[in-house]
């Protein structure tokens, strides 16, 4: 199985360059190829799964080297695949949702002319992710890191002839840029540190190096962490993302790409271990996010940055319960494979609503179309159940497990970090049904230009797939703990942790909480009638649309006082460094224009010059000879 | 009397060419300063030879003449040229040697 | 040993005459004393044991050289005074000074070397030299008679101007004239149809009317003609006395 590893990333990637190169040839099978590229990963994928269920829990990881990579004095990178529990989690999740979205595509991008290119660029994400989590180096992580940023350019800017959608892509271009600038440091003192990047040398190496340093390390691949998985500070580009086809965001800013970081948390584990001011920041940084896209969520009307919101909030849950320790680290791990099912379906929901509703994204326009749309409707039904933590649903196991883990501790930490996570769900009740109302239920806000259909097979399949994972995935893989069981030799375990409050109290509340935001948002929005244009907002709804102000905030933050920063940097370099060298210059030229006045083209005044030169010269030899 | 007082008066004469050089616009004036000058290089010579009491002093001298009727002949062309092309012959005219 | 009373005659006929170079006007006065200078100068290599450059000296510079300096003088204008005004500022102090500096360094420096003085010296007759020229230096002489051809040839083409234009026949000219727009004929002279043979009177046609362009322009700027009327009216009255019929003027 692992001689063939390499074909996870082989075939996608050789289906891309086909793509690509094939032009408008392939345009008639260019999806299907695409397609079938991702079936064969998903099911090479399954297959080393069922291998590696084989094998006894301490000899399923192992790695594959491929072939020198970079060998420059010091630094030695082999480029070699990294198989274990915890990527080969990520494969699973990666190659299934990502073939389920490839199936949806076909039909739900059928009238673009450009189909076949988002195919290669889909092929092209799964290529770049599967890198990413096999990868045995940071460096050869940083590939598939900048591959899947590619990617997510590519197809947030996929319909680039509307301006505003080329404008998202560069801004998640750039905003995730200054999170690879964190890693790319964090690579840079690993290898002056351990003088390595791989992750053999690196997190075994960790129990030696100062606390400091790992530190350091930790902060700075904190920061590509938010840039990736778009938390707080960096959290501003994934609203602007949804510009990109609906499937896009389904795959990649739901389910695989954003939670990236959380692999990046989870994978340098060892590090966070040694160095608890770095988790601590993790955590609050989850914290923060996940407050903040619950805030954000409640307030938007466009049922995709409701459901962009909604995934930076969970993510936020799963960076919360990375700054927990290492059984934090298998409860986010957890929460990532859940929430990549029932928010990609939820996603793929929304586009099935958007395919129905002529692209309108406004949940104002929607209302009643459950009979319209019943597999959509129970379908996402389903999602939503999921995520509010209904048990037996997913979510429940997940979610409610991060909430228990917030709550252990000493201090004021297990408050602060619990109450938020607990006050997030309820949020999250509310803003999810409020999505789901305005949506399903309620009167039909619709004009009567829009007929709304059921999608076609091709779509509501993948969204039963994964209705079904959402439904059903978290009580399997929770029961006997298997999930656990199966990531512990990767992440490390913590022993038996107990909440500050008792674990029953904790479910109760949480439920309580979340029945209470659901009725809220059933009496706001379904009973009472949703008014098909925006009420005047209150000053925290205005501040909630404006996503908290981010794009003020950064702009404010960064971007003027960098302007300055530069100007006087530019400033600085035309007067100090270029001053330096144009006066060195002026001065020589003013030297030449001095002794250019000798240059009379006069005869006589040469002839002058020549007898003093000859005089001085004689006098030097007659006194010194 | 010695000789060596030819050698001053060899020095005075070829300081007077050198400031009639540096002084007269006139080019054919100031060419003949440049002969005065290979003149009292001449006397110079002669005069060392007379007081070294050998010949070959003198044997420099014919050629210096030799080689300065030839300069004389290429210099006062140069000047004919000059002074057709531009209607002058001062120094100062030809100034394209400016910087 | 030289005789200090010959010593003193060159002396002041070089220096003074020399000093002409930098104060004369004309540069025919100044050729002249530079003649005069070379003739001294050869009085001194007779007089320091070289007889034989001190005649050719006299052949040379006198005889050639001086004279072709004075050729060129009236070939570029013999007339020519030229002002001793200086036109480069500080020139003429700098140079003055540097000049004298110079003479003063060559001076002092020849006066503080130990020099003695060979009482039997070879005297440069003639054949003497002819012995040195074609024996020791024979190689020299012909390398040096190299150098006078390319002198003479450098001469000759330096001071040829080639024809730029083929030469015109008379018949071209004044084809040439014609085809300009000029009289085929001559233009009358002033004053010689009438009873007037002066420069200042214009010469009238055979209808008796003056012809103003016969007279000179300059005498017309001047205001030195005789207005042409008073002769037309003349010749009416002239022809009424005579008895000619009243014609049509």
């Amino acid at each position: 199985m692992l001689s063939v590893t390499w074909l996870l990333i082989a075939v996608p990637l050789a289906s891309f360059l086909v793509l690509m190169l094939a032009g408008r040839r392939a345009d008639a099978w260019g999806h299907w190829l695409g397609v079938a590229a991702s079936s064969v990963v998903a099911l090479i994928g399954i297959g080393a799964f069922f291998q590696m269920l084989g094998r006894d829990a301490e000899s399923r990881s192992e790695s594959v080297r491929l072939f020198t990579w970079i060998s420059g004095g010091d630094l030695q990178v082999d480029a070699g695949l990294l198989v274990d529990q915890l990527s080969l989690t990520f494969v699973l999740l990666v190659t299934i949702v990502g073939a389920l979205i490839h199936v949806y595509s076909v039909a739900y991008m059928e009238n673009d002319p450009r189909r076949r290119m988002f195919f290669a660029y889909l092929n092209l994400f799964i290529a770049a992710m599967l890198l990413l989590v096999l990868a045995d180096s940071y460096l050869l992580l940083f590939v598939g890191w900048e591959g899947v940023g590619l990617a997510s350019y590519l197809l947030i800017g996929f319909w680039n002839h509307k301006p505003e959608n080329a404008t998202a892509a560069n801004k998640a271009f750039v905003v995730n840029r200054t999170g690879d600038f964190g890693l790319i440091v964090a690579m840079a003192i690993m290898f002056t540190q351990f003088g390595s990047v791989s992750f053999a040398d690196v997190l075994g190496g960790a129990d030696g190096a100062s606390t400091a340093v790992l530190t350091a390390i930790g902060l700075t691949l904190l920061l590509a962490a938010t840039g990736k998985s778009a938390q707080f500070p960096l959290q501003s580009w994934l609203g602007d993302a949804m510009a990109g086809p609906t499937p896009v965001s389904a795959l990649i800013h739901a389910a695989t790409m954003v939670t990236a970081g959380v692999y990046l948390v989870v994978r340098s584990g060892a590090i966070y271990e040694a160095t608890d001011d770095a988790r601590l920041v993790v955590a609050i940084v989850g914290a923060i996010t996940l407050i903040l896209g619950a805030i954000i969520g409640s307030a938007k009307d466009d049922i995709k940055k409701v459901l962009a919101a909604s995934t930076m909030s969970q993510i936020g849950y799963m960076m919360l319960a990375a700054g927990l320790g290492p059984i934090g680290y298998i409860f986010a791990i957890f929460h990532l494979v859940t929430n990549g099912f029932f928010k990609a379906g939820m996603f793929l929901g929304a586009g099935s609503v958007m395919h129905a509703m002529k692209d309108q994204v406004d949940m104002r326009r929607f209302g009643a179309l459950r009979t319209a749309m019943v597999t959509t409707w129970i379908t996402f039904g389903l999602g939503w159940l999921a995520i509010l933590g209904v048990p037996p649903l997913s979510g429940f196991w997940s979610k409610d497990k991060i909430i228990e883990l917030a709550f252990v501790g000493e201090g004021w930490q297990p408050w602060v970090f619990g109450l938020t996570a607990l006050i997030g769900a309820g949020i999250t009740a509310f803003y999810m049904s409020r999505l789901f109302f305005m949506t399903f239920h309620g009167k039909a806000r619709w004009t009567d230009e829009q007929h709304p259909h059921e999608s076609p097979l091709l779509m509501t399949v993948p969204m039963m797939v994964l209705a079904v994972g959402s439904a059903f995935l978290g009580l399997f893989l929770a029961a006997g703990n298997r999930f656990q069981n199966w990531l512990e030799p990767v992440t490390g375990t913590s022993g038996e942790l107990e909440p500050v409050l008792a674990v029953p109290v904790l479910i109760t509340l949480t439920l309580a909480l979340v029945a209470a935001g659901v009725a809220l948002a059933y009496w706001m929005y379904w009973r009472n009638d949703v008014p098909t244009e925006a009420p005047p907002p209150s000053l925290a709804v205005l501040a909630a649309r404006n996503d908290m102000f981010q794009d003020s905030v950064n702009r404010a933050v960064f971007q003027i006082p960098g302007t300055h920063l530069t100007r006087t940097l530019v400033y600085a370099d035309a007067a100090l460094v270029d001053g330096a060298v144009n006066k060195q210059a002026t001065g020589i030229a003013a030297f030449g224009e001095a002794s250019r006045r000798f240059q009379s083209g006069k005869v006589r005044s040469y002839a002058l010059l020549m007898l003093l030169g000859f005089l001085v010269l004689a006098s030097i030899i007659v006194v010194g000879g | 009397m010695s000789p060596v007082n030819f050698v001053y008066l060899a020095a005075v004469l070829f300081a007077i060419g050198a400031a009639t050089v540096l002084l007269r616009r006139n080019a054919i004036m100031a060419f003949m300063g440049v002969e005065l000058m290979l003149n009292a290089a001449n006397l110079t010579l002669v005069a060392f030879s007379r007081m070294v009491g050998g010949i070959e002093g003198q044997i420099m001298a014919f050629f210096v003449m030799v080689v300065a009727a030839a300069e004389v002949v290429v210099g006062l062309a140069i000047i004919i040229a000059v002074s057709r092309a531009r209607q002058s012959i001062s120094l100062d005219e030809p100034s394209e040697l400016k910087g | 040993m030289v005789s200090p009373l010959l010593f003193w005659f060159v002396a002041f006929v070089t220096v003074i005459p020399a000093l002409s170079l930098l104060f004369a006007r004309k540069p025919v006065h100044v050729a002249a004393a530079v003649v005069l200078v070379m003739v001294g100068l050869a009085v001194a290599y007779v007089a320091l044991e070289a007889p034989f450059l001190g005649a050719v000296q006299i052949i040379v510079y006198t005889g050639a050289v001086m004279m072709l300096f004075l050729f060129v003088l009236m070939l570029v204008g013999v007339d020519k005074t030229e002002s001793l005004k200086e036109t480069i500022t500080g020139q003429r102090w700098v140079a003055l000074t540097l000049a004298v500096g110079l003479g003063a360094l060559v001076i002092s420096v020849v006066s503080r070397l130990p020099l003695s003085v060979n009482e039997q010296p070879v005297v440069g007759e003639p054949a003497e030299v002819a012995s040195w020229l074609f024996g020791d230096y024979v190689l020299v002489v012909e390398v040096l008679g190299f150098v006078l051809i390319s002198a003479a040839l450098g001469a000759l083409v330096l001071t040829h101007v080639p024809r730029l234009y083929p030469k015109r026949t008379q018949a071209e000219v004044h084809a040439a004239r014609i085809a300009a727009g000029a009289n085929p004929v001559n233009q009358a002279f002033p004053g010689v149809y009438a009873r007037h043979n002066a420069l200042d009177a214009p010469a009238l046609d055979p209808e008796g009317n003056p012809i103003e362009s016969s007279v000179s322009r300059v005498l017309k700027v001047r205001g030195q003609t005789i207005d042409g009327s008073e002769f037309k009216g003349d010749t009416q009255a002239r022809r009424r006395e005579l008895g000619a019929k009243e014609d049509d003027q």
